[in-house]
């Protein structure tokens, strides 16, 4: 029986109005990959926080003991110092430094003063071995892709002699290729002894690779499931995260489906930068009044890049092609032109492209259509107030009041904000773009029931998404994009993962 | 419904900091040149002198605000603007006897064309602002060297002059201009008294949410109260300065402008987040051309009331004035990031130096000790708004 590496006893932390963690205890023994989920604000990160010093000792209730010592840790440097690195979901590499500066920034080679490049860069070169990265690590980092990003991450974190090594959401923006390398990355090293806490909301993952799983649900554990023992699927770490029996993770609908509302014909968009590149490749679809249409692909086969060059042009170069709304020629050469015509975005990046975090929920709600809560493009500050109150009524956002700033709330609310503020556009056809990415099961199933509310009134939904199963779940028609193409067309009923698959693979082998 | 009330008042001291700050180093100013027998601070001849000292800096810094708007993108040209636009409306005026108002109108336009020259570079061909305006200050500096010949062009003709430096009623009748004047002052509180209420009975009429009483009635009071006290000053002098009046138009419009129109708010959404606001449908490249064009329309203001107080136009005139109008921003609480910020704490910040220069003059501080405090304050004030920011939003 292996020891037990870390235990956190009893740890209580306050923020001022708000309990984020109540007595909260869990154990990881040494050499296992050890699951951590829960909902979004349940207190994950504010625990993975307190132990790697950033909530420094004091500022909480309860003890760390870690190989047998309780610590008191005051800065992320003294957990590095013990071995415990967290690479947490944003990464904190420099685009414009090397692979080999970043893994030793801060922790550099040499004597003091005098960096040691040839060491550097020579260690730098093993670690990238270790951890499969074939680049050099004289390259720069914003060359290289996020999935191989977070490989540099993780060779950083080896390069401190690393004895417990937290992840938080390390495949949020991996492809499924680079995630499963990521994964088996993770049971290699555990194979050498290596301790990990993996935070994720995939279950999948989960059930993939963990040992353990810890399932914190408002800021309590609610129980800690051991691969061993325990039934480790995705239904019974659903249920324990939710609270409930998630019978349906997808809320039902009859659909009533109408004309066809939006039309594209011959789209072509090249890349911006490399304008040689065709990134939209000849493409037709559309969708009909009542209808949720699925656009179903891998990372990189340009459905996103399809939804905002019709967004008013906001991607690309080179764009020609015809886009009909309810059955006329419509030219949207602005992002405002798109609005007026009842098109909305809702965009994939939240932080970065679609909201103003550092303002109120209401300046974020009527950004996108000012002219309902203004005259002669004058505000009316009562009127804003009491629409987006409506609108956060609406999505259930969580919130004191609409004058919260949006970067106060938790991405979930965040996603609700966002959403709420392209429905405030009182859009014809929503193009919503993986709109549940990173946020928990609840608010997935609200986004969902938004959705359908919407085609419930005859609004036209199209639903980019590059988790499969609620393609399959939401969708009455799906596309199959693949290298800028339209591979294929299925009904909702027909299809499955293994379709939609076989779809992309067999486009890949024809070109 | 008390601790609304007091949850109001705390909300009203803390967003307004900057001002408590400027009435304690007011009081500061006004005990230690008391207690040197300087005079006062508050003396009639001085609340002038200080209001006509700092209107140029007020209009350049409503207009860099904007620009630090929309992403802590400063404008460092508007000195040089100064100078350049002053040497054409001396050498209109003086040298080619044109028309004054005619004048008037050229030298604005040529403020608008530069401001547009800057914009254009910024906004549709994305070059740094930092780097065009750099390129602005030395070029134009340049060419109001040009024009002048590096001579000073002086005096301007009387007509020209009473337009910015005169003073309402233009009488020497000491008890007619404080009758005047407070008679104007009272009519001001009377009408902001009554659009305020008018706006509170309407909101409550509608069913929305007025707020506590209390602060209400508090802020009414302090406001006129304010109003009151300066024209009582202003009327044992000489009067209203028109500078003033032209002063509290400009700041009024673009107060409301910026806080209540949509391209106003586009400024802010622009500054919190370009790719956010572009994919909201604001059309960013036009804002951005819009701030720096319109900074150059200040600019030139600035330059026709310059111009008018020194009764010349010099090739070294609005030497370093971009540095107080940025100052004056950021210690009027505007965010080098760009985003937040107000024309009125932009007000504030400028009033803030303007104190600060006039109490140390008065008090026989030496120039280079003057610049050094000043250097100190800005770093001090700005770090006073952070800590006490930081506060807030911990609380």
């Amino acid at each position: 029986m292996a020891q037990t590496l870390l235990e956190m006893r009893h740890i209580t932390k306050e923020f001022p109005g708000v309990r984020a963690l109540d007595d909260v205890s869990f154990e990881v023994t040494e050499g296992e990959i050890h699951a951590l989920v829960g909902e979004n604000g349940a207190g994950k990160s504010t625990l993975m926080n307190i132990l790697s010093g950033i909530y420094s000792y004091g500022t909480y209730r309860g003890d760390i003991v870690y190989n047998g010592n309780i610590c008191k840790f005051h800065t992320i440097k003294d957990s590095e110092a013990e071995g415990i690195v967290i690479i947490h979901q944003e990464l904190a590499l420099v685009p414009l430094l090397t692979i080999g500066e970043n893994m030793f920034l801060g922790n550099e080679r040499g004597k003091t003063g005098k960096i040691d490049w040839d060491e550097t860069f020579g260690k730098a070169d093993k670690l990238l071995e270790k951890v499969g990265l074939h680049e050099s690590s004289h390259t720069l980092i914003k060359d290289i892709g996020v999935g191989k990003q977070q490989l540099v991450e993780i060779g950083k974190a080896l390069g401190k002699n690393v004895k417990l090594l937290i992840l938080d959401e390390p495949t949020a923006s991996l492809n499924d290729t680079e995630a499963k390398h990521l994964l088996d990355l993770l049971r290699e090293f555990k194979k050498k002894g290596m301790t990990s806490i993996l935070i994720s909301h995939k279950l999948s993952e989960v059930s993939y690779v963990a040992d353990k799983t810890t399932i914190i649900r408002d800021g309590r554990v609610i129980k800690t499931l051991d691969k061993e023992k325990d039934p480790f699927d995705e239904d019974t770490i659903i249920s324990a995260m939710v609270g409930r029996a998630l019978t349906d993770r997808f809320p039902k609908r009859t659909p009533h489906i109408g004309d066809v509302s939006f039309e594209v014909k011959n789209w072509n968009v090249n890349h911006p930068v490399y304008t040689d590149m065709k990134v939209c490749n000849d493409i037709n679809f559309y969708v009909r009044k009542g209808e949720v249409v699925g656009i179903s692909g891998l990372m990189g086969a340009g459905r996103t890049e399809l939804a905002m060059s019709l967004f008013g042009r906001s991607y690309g170069t080179n764009i020609h092609g015809s886009v009909f709304v309810n059955g006329k020629e419509v030219h949207l050469p602005t992002i405002k032109s798109a609005i007026d015509h009842g098109i909305a975005y809702v965009t994939e990046d939240r932080k970065g492209n679609g909201l103003i975090v550092s303002q109120t929920i209401a300046q974020n709600t009527t950004a996108a259509k000012p002219s309902k809560i203004s005259k002669h493009s004058i505000i009316d500050f009562d009127l804003e107030n009491k629409l987006a109150a409506e609108t956060v009524k609406e999505m259930r956002t969580k919130c004191s009041s609409v004058f919260e700033n949006v970067e106060n709330l938790s991405g979930g609310n965040q996603q609700k904000v966002l959403v709420g503020k392209w429905l405030f556009a009182d859009p014809e056809i929503l193009i919503l773009d993986e709109p549940t990415r990173g946020i928990d099961v609840g608010a997935k199933y609200e986004i969902y029931s938004i959705i359908n509310q919407m085609v419930a009134h005859g609004k036209s939904v199209i639903f980019i998404s590059s988790e499969m199963p609620e393609i399959l779940g939401m969708c009455d028609r799906i596309y199959v994009m693949s290298e800028g193409k339209i591979v294929d067309e299925m009904d909702g009923h027909e299809a499955t993962q293994e379709k939609i698959m076989s779809a992309i693979i067999k486009s890949g082998k024809g070109a | 419904m008390s601790g609304t009330t007091s949850l109001d008042l705390k909300r009203m001291v803390k967003n307004n900091t900057m001002l408590f700050a400027l009435v304690a180093v007011m009081l500061l100013f006004q005990v230690l040149i008391l207690a040197t027998d300087h005079g006062s601070l508050f003396a009639p001849s001085n609340i002038t002198n200080i209001i006509n000292q700092n209107a140029y800096v007020m209009i350049l810094a409503t207009g860099e605000l904007l620009c630090i708007l929309t992403g802590g993108n400063i404008d460092l040209s508007v000195g040089s603007i100064v100078a350049f636009v002053g040497a054409i409306a001396g050498t209109l005026i003086v040298n080619l006897h044109m028309n004054v108002y005619l004048s008037i109108v050229l030298c604005l336009g040529v403020g608008l064309l530069i401001g547009a020259w800057h914009g254009l570079w910024i906004a549709f061909v994305s070059i740094p602002p930092f780097i065009v305006t750099l390129s602005g200050m030395l070029l134009w500096r340049g060419a109001a060297l040009i024009v002048l010949n590096g001579l000073t062009i002086s005096p301007l003709p009387d007509n020209y002059l009473s337009i910015f430096t005169s003073y309402l009623p233009a009488t020497a009748d000491k008890g007619f201009v404080f009758t005047v004047t407070m008679t104007l002052a009272v009519i001001c509180c009377v009408a902001f008294v009554l659009l305020q209420s008018v706006s509170r009975i309407n909101k409550k009429r509608k069913g929305y949410n007025t707020g506590a009483g209390g602060p209400f009635i508090i802020k009414l009071v302090v406001i006129s109260a304010a109003i009151l006290i300066i024209a009582s000053l202003l009327g044992q002098h000489k009067g209203l300065p028109v500078i003033l009046v032209i002063l509290a138009v400009i700041v009024a419009a673009y107060a409301y402008y910026t806080q209540n129109t949509v391209p106003g708010r586009y400024l802010y959404a622009l500054g919190g987040n370009q790719k956010a606001a572009r994919l909201s449908g604001v059309n960013t490249k036009n804002v951005m051309f819009f701030a720096y064009t319109n900074m150059g329309f200040l600019s030139a203001i600035a330059a026709l009331a310059c111009v008018a107080r020194f009764n010349s136009a010099a090739p070294t005139a609005g030497m370093n004035y971009e540095l107080d109008a940025i100052g004056a921003c950021f210690i009027g609480g505007a965010s080098a990031y760009g985003g937040t910020g107000t024309v009125g704490g932009a007000v504030i910040g400028a009033i803030f130096m303007g104190v600060l220069n006039n109490g140390m003059s008065i008090l026989g501080v030496d120039a280079n000790w003057q610049k050094a405090v000043k250097g100190l304050v800005l770093l001090l004030a700005v770090i006073f708004d952070v800590v006490s920011k930081n506060k807030k939003s911990s609380n």
